[in-house]
């Protein structure tokens, strides 16, 4: 009988990232629920000093799979490893990130262990020690509540940033156990060749716990400095609406919405975004809204918290400046 | 270089999602079906490569018959030939039930790469494309930005967008790779190309065609099982920052995010 939770630690370059502790924590909230114990399954080189950080955060045991060609993730390589250690310990759930890595290694383990998997989930509950997981879909215009069937193990991915993080237990320590599993350099089909790193140490937006966001009232891309300016005094990461981002005047990996990112910071500054219902679906899980805008009937007033009806151009940085006097 | 784009049909981004009254589906009336954006990348990329390569480009689709209609806007775009499979036994798939029935369409053609689009707008799973390459057993390359195939097509080399930043990877031919927006800028299609996409074949084929079991795919199948849809809270209005100058604003709205919200 399947029996216990485990959770798939993401690292970088050898630092856990914080979804890894969001999933000890929901892990750790179930596994409770059901009497049961929490696994972390972490993967890389040289990384089993890391191990002890997830056991404070409610992991019983760790298991550590140590190896270089482990180092940077790969699908090929990890999927592999969890397949077989999953195969051999028969694990009742599965939880990973619903980062860029846990969507892509997701799909695969589910598919290669034939059973179900529930993407991007923003709340986990237990019917009889059975999942149930609660999805955004339509970017969130909606939200479908699933179930698994025939699945052991059941798999899901956890939306970063929606989880609570438990306090962190400094006395508290996990079992950590070398994995045994073999690695065959056939079944590696893909190779990381490069990796480009993005200037600046700013969190993804997928991350972010405070973004500041600029829309087509920006007027051009030589205006964001003022965004920018605003994003680097509270350590924000910088957003952008569609139409900005179709203009040219950002990149693509800045958009937040439908067709870009999906996001759920503490803040969002809104400033020139009208609110598409594309863009809208896209923030309105963040926690707190902020909306600068001309026109006082544009949408995104009936979304945020707070409204500052006013010229963005004279308001932004009148906020950074008054934003200094307090820090 | 023979390429097969996997095409989804799903409601325009306009759309205002409304829950039906089983509360396990959406309204579905006066809804507008398009092309799954993130697909739109897929075909316009294999279009590039064909142009490139030589070859043939391919779309398939699963779904009821309407579905017919994106397939032929990628025909009138630029492919050669469709394939949909059409079978009231599908409805109510999950992922990897469509991966399967794909898989079957795909296990008897000949062919060097596999797009599709990164998600599906509607049920943003996402995992389709890593569902199919698992059970073809070919390498996965997603969320790609940017994509070159080697001069003799034996290799793809792919930028794929991560969280702070690209990874760029290696892959051998063939491989499957999900297109992110940002890949290219998708044609429109002409009208030229429109009128010669009519006579273009679209096979339609059934489960029973593919040799699929109508248990393996289908509600029946699914792995998935929705048990209610149900929209998101509520967002209300909240207030409106008072103040004669945009310095008086800005004030207040400090003030308010510092000892009312607490986030700054």
């Amino acid at each position: 009988m399947a029996q216990g939770i485990w959770i798939v630690a993401e690292q970088k370059e050898g630092e856990l990232r914080k979804i890894s502790f969001e999933l000890v924590s929901e892990g750790k909230r179930l596994a409770d629920k059901m009497g049961q114990s929490v696994t972390a399954i972490l993967l890389g080189s040289n990384i089993k000093e890391k191990a002890p950080e997830l056991g404070k955060y409610g992991a019983d045991k760790v298991i550590v799979a140590d190896d270089n060609r482990l180092a940077t993730y790969t699908t090929d390589a990890y999927v592999s490893v969890i397949a077989e250690l999953a195969q051999k310990e028969e694990p009742a759930i599965i939880l990973l990130g619903a980062s860029v890595q846990g969507k892509d290694l997701s799909g695969r383990l589910a598919a290669r262990l034939g059973v179900g998997m529930a993407q991007d989930c923003v709340e986990f509950s237990l019917d009889n020690s059975n999942l149930v997981a609660k999805r955004p879909i339509y970017a969130g215009k909606a939200y479908a509540t699933v179930t698994f069937k025939d699945s052991s193990p059941q798999i899901a991915t956890a939306r970063p940033n929606v989880f609570e993080l438990n306090e962190p237990d400094e006395s508290r320590s996990a079992e950590v156990i070398d994995a045994a599993f073999s690695l065959d350099d056939s079944q590696l089909k893909t190779k990381v060749v490069e990796v480009i790193q993005e200037a600046g140490d700013k969190p993804d937006l997928t991350e972010a716990e405070l973004i500041v966001s600029g829309g087509r009232g920006m007027k051009g891309p030589e205006n964001y400095n003022i965004i920018e300016e605003l994003a680097d005094l509270i350590g924000a990461t910088v957003g952008a609406s569609r139409s900005a981002v179709d203009a040219g005047w950002r990149p693509h990996s800045d958009q937040v919405g439908q067709t870009g990112k999906v996001v759920s910071p503490n803040l969002y500054i809104a400033c020139g975004i009208s609110g598409a219902i594309q863009h809208l679906a896209g923030m309105s899980t963040s926690k707190y809204i902020v909306a600068i805008n001309k026109d006082p009937e544009a949408p995104i007033f009936q979304k945020a918290d707070y409204g500052v009806v006013g010229d963005l151009f004279d308001v932004v940085p009148a906020l950074t400046e008054e934003i200094k006097k307090i820090l | 270089m023979n390429i097969l784009v996997c095409l989804k049909q799903v409601p325009d981004t306009e759309t205002q999602i409304k829950v039906a009254p089983d509360s396990k589906s959406i309204v579905t009336d006066n809804i507008k079906w398009v092309m799954n954006p993130y697909d739109e990348y897929a075909v316009e990329e294999g279009l590039r490569l064909k142009e490139k390569f030589g070859g043939e480009v391919t779309i398939i689709g699963v779904g009821p018959t309407k579905v017919t209609e994106s397939i032929r806007t990628a025909l009138a775009m630029g492919a050669d030939k469709g394939i949909l499979v059409d079978d009231p036994a599908l409805t109510g798939s999950d992922s990897l039930g469509t991966a399967k029935i794909l898989a079957a369409v795909i296990k008897d053609l000949d062919y060097n790469l596999i797009l599709c689009g990164k998600q599906g707008v509607d049920d943003d799973y996402g995992v389709v494309g890593s569902n199919l390459a698992e059970l073809l057993g070919i390498p996965q390359i997603s969320i790609v930005l940017k994509l070159e195939v080697s001069e003799d097509g034996s290799t793809v080399k792919a930028h794929r967008e991560v969280e702070g930043g690209t990874l760029v990877i290696e892959a051998s031919l063939p491989a499957l790779i999900t297109a992110q927006k940002g890949l290219n800028e998708p044609r429109y299609a002409s009208l030229p190309g429109i009128m010669k996409a009519k006579k273009k074949p679209l096979d339609v084929k059934t489960i029973a065609d593919l040799g699929l079991d109508a248990s393996e795919v289908g509600e029946s199948g699914a792995k998935i099982k929705i048990m209610q849809i149900t929209p998101p809270e509520e967002r209300l209005a909240g207030k409106i920052v008072e103040g004669e100058t945009p310095q008086e604003k800005a004030a207040n709205l400090v003030k308010l995010l510092h000892e009312e919200a607490k986030v700054i």
